[in-house]
């Protein structure tokens, strides 16, 4: 009963239109057209799924997903790490230094990045023209795998931090006995950390994980302010926007953003099963 | 649907509730004017023509986004829901057809049409109608001229004051390796170039406009779209656009023919202002603006006359809106040839009313405002289409990065992917 209000809240503000999206999915409804609105059945999700913009959109999310993911799980280890050590004094200044990106909005982050490496009002080609491959002429928004880099780049600058925070929670509860423990029996600080500290962060590591592989699969401003989606960069919100949005065609908008709701199902629904094994067979290990 | 509107109507009865509670009981009615991003010229006429209306209403404006797609895609959504709020709209004109179809427009009464008609550009009325009716109020036309180095020009030993046509232009820069300032960016500014040269070319891009979607006939695949594709290649391939090209909108290209290596540009009349504006703020050097000059709009072929661009603002009246008839006369207020004069000026925006152009002050800020007028009267619309959108931006899939166009293939591409898109088939 205590929980009657907040449910039904929830229910009002997400069940409601996922089930209304579903409907209109399937039917042809355009917002500049109403008398044209036809029922199609799965007719939307037919044209989307058999239409190779859809499955390129796909697999620019699938690789954002996989490599910021990756790429932030690294990063973030160490300056979970860094923060953990850091001295008393020092940590407060350095914690905040960290958070710093996190706090900024993207849509913000993503002009800056933008315009850092615009080629007439960016600074990166001058100032990294000594890398090879960089020069006054780099164009890095024409190309596909330098518009993806720029993307993923501030991508991971701006949510590192994230995820670097809630490592930071599980590397608090890595027992400082079971480490010094291992020193003692002369373990080496890269067996401590691989035998001692990451087995007993399974847990922070794979909400971490799930967190950031569910955001990053709902990429939508970097893509958005950077590129619009030109040279191969479309990520499915990018192409669920343009559709509903963009062309106004509800229907087959709907369509995608229910595909693109049932892929990030999907990824809990996997991520969760893994979690859950993970998690029991840690605490078997220990 | 219906649970749509319903729940649309019901938000919107309790905004305009909550809206209502707090103005004023007595007093004029608000006009709602929503406007796009300019210098401040529509506020400041909507504050003279509230002015003049002498207490029958007031004009508030509100302010679209910033790119044109974007203030399209607000307005649609707000007359979708019969958004009462909005009484007039600053409207891109390739939009128009789009919101006449359905009725989101308030039809224009006949004597006002007239009116608003009266020593009207010919683009800028081509712009405003559809179905053989005026269904805007012409505001005020841009047109793209073609600007030019002097220096380059007289090196070249080039005759500016005879039509000259893309492949003269594309030989120059070739010759003095020097750029051309285009507009190669995946967006609308790409289409309105690709318009112009097949227009210029003597084709169009549907050929029976005004049929339904899986109807429509695109005149791609024909001499003109293929020679239109030809050039896009050239200078694409050759690198003549810079290395900026492919992201390179209408202030990149202003900047790129500001720079040392620039010949000539297409581009909107607003560049003469901006340049104008950066040599005040010492940004510019002098000597950059006084080797600036202009012409028309580049041909495709020799002898015939080139098609520019048209684009510019129309008023529209919100078809839900509680106040059409003072709508239509603060319409009337703002599109005097004083106030489009007075916005030329101020803001750089061409008036689509030739009478404006008899201003002192337009012709001594624009030294070139004959040619802009012409410009107007030689100007080639894009497509009048409710599907614009679809044909704009099937276009840019298929005809981007400019220099992968292929005059063999392109024109195919982009009329199978747009007549599959418009019958429902594909994604865009």
């Amino acid at each position: 009963m205590l929980a009657a209000p907040a449910f039904i809240v929830m229910v009002a503000v997400t069940l409601y239109p996922i089930v209304q999206a579903f409907i209109d999915s399937l039917s042809r409804i355009r917002l500049t057209a109403p008398d044209a609105n036809e029922f199609v059945g799965f007719g939307n999700y037919a044209v989307v799924l058999t239409d190779p913009v859809f499955w390129s959109a796909m697999g620019v999310t699938l690789f954002i997903t996989v490599v910021t993911v990756l790429v932030e799980l690294v990063i973030g280890f160490a300056l979970a790490l860094v923060m953990h050590r850091a001295i008393q004094n020092l940590r407060g200044a350095l914690r905040t230094a960290i958070l710093v990106p996190y706090g900024i909005i993207t849509v913000v982050s993503a002009f800056a990045w933008f315009y850092a490496f615009d080629i007439s009002s960016g600074y990166v080609n001058s100032w990294f023209d000594w890398v090879p491959g960089v020069s006054e002429d780099l164009n890095w928004f024409a190309s596909q795998g330098t518009s993806l880099f720029v993307i993923m780049a501030s991508e991971i600058w701006k949510t590192t931090p994230f995820i670097s925070l809630l490592l930071l929670a599980g590397l608090a509860q890595v027992p400082g006995e079971l480490e010094e423990a291992a020193k003692v029996d002369g373990a080496t600080s890269w067996q401590v950390f691989k035998r001692v500290i990451v087995p007993n962060m399974k847990a922070a590591i794979m909400v971490a994980v799930l967190f950031r592989a569910l955001d990053a699969f709902r990429i939508f401003d970097n893509v958005f302010v950077m590129t619009n989606g030109a040279n191969g960069t479309t990520v499915l919100s990018l192409l669920a926007y343009r559709t509903s949005i963009g062309r106004l065609e509800i229907g087959l908008g709907s369509a995608v953003s229910v595909l693109l709701f049932l892929s990030v199902v999907v990824i809990c629904f996997v991520a969760i099963k893994l979690f859950k094994v993970d998690l029991s067979s840690a605490r078997g290990g220990n | 649907m219906r649970r749509n509107r319903m729940v649309a109507a019901t938000a919107g009865a309790a905004l305009v509730a909550t809206l209502a509670a707090c103005a004023p009981d007595d007093g004029p009615p608000t006009l709602n004017w929503y406007i796009n991003s300019d210098n401040g010229g529509q506020a400041q006429i909507a504050a003279e023509c509230t002015e003049a209306a002498d207490g029958a209403y007031t004009i508030e404006t509100v302010l679209l986004p910033r790119d044109a797609a974007a203030q399209r895609e607000q307005l649609a959504r707000r007359l979708a829901a019969e958004d009462r709020s909005i009484d007039l709209m600053s409207l891109d004109p390739p939009f128009i057809p789009e919101l006449s179809e359905p009725g989101f427009l308030a039809p224009i009464p006949d004597d006002v049409a007239e009116a608003v008609s009266e020593n009207v550009v010919q683009g800028s009325l081509d712009s405003a109608t559809w179905n053989d009716e005026l269904v805007a109020i012409p505001f005020w036309a841009n047109t793209q001229l073609l600007w030019y180095r002097e220096s380059v020009v007289e090196e070249a030993g080039l005759d500016m004051s005879q039509p000259v046509t893309w492949d003269q232009l594309i030989e120059v820069a070739t010759d003095q390796d020097r750029y051309l300032a285009v507009q190669g960016i995946k967006g609308e500014s790409l289409t309105v170039w690709i318009n112009a040269l097949i227009a210029s070319a003597g084709g169009e891009i549907i050929t029976n406009p005004g049929s339904s979607a899986e109807d429509t006939e695109l005149g791609l695949e024909t001499d003109a779209g293929r020679e239109a594709a030809r050039i896009l290649e050239q200078i694409g391939s050759e690198g003549l656009g810079g290395p900026g090209l492919p992201t390179s909108d209408e202030s990149a290209s202003l900047r790129l023919f500001q720079g040392d290596d620039a010949s000539f540009m297409v581009n909107w009349p607003f560049v003469w202002t901006s340049t104008q504006q950066a040599v005040d703020d010492g940004l510019l050097d002098q000597s950059v603006l006084d080797d600036i000059g202009w012409a028309l709009y580049p041909a495709v072929t020799e002898g015939t006359d080139s098609a520019p661009p048209v684009g510019g603002i129309n008023l529209g009246v919100g078809a839900f809106s509680e106040h059409t008839d003072l709508a239509f006369e603060a319409a009337q207020c703002i599109v005097t040839p004083e106030h489009q004069a007075f916005y030329m000026v101020n803001d750089g925006n061409p008036a689509s009313n030739t009478e404006a152009y008899e201003d002192a002050e337009v012709q001594e800020t624009f030294p070139m405002y004959e040619m802009i007028r012409d410009s107007l009267e030689q100007a080639a619309p894009r497509p009048q289409t409710p599907l614009y959108n679809e044909i704009s931006t099937g276009l840019q899939e298929t005809w981007y990065p400019v220099s992968d166009v292929n005059p063999d293939t392109s024109p195919e591409a982009a009329t199978e992917l747009i007549t599959a898109v418009l019958r429902g088939e594909r994604l865009l």
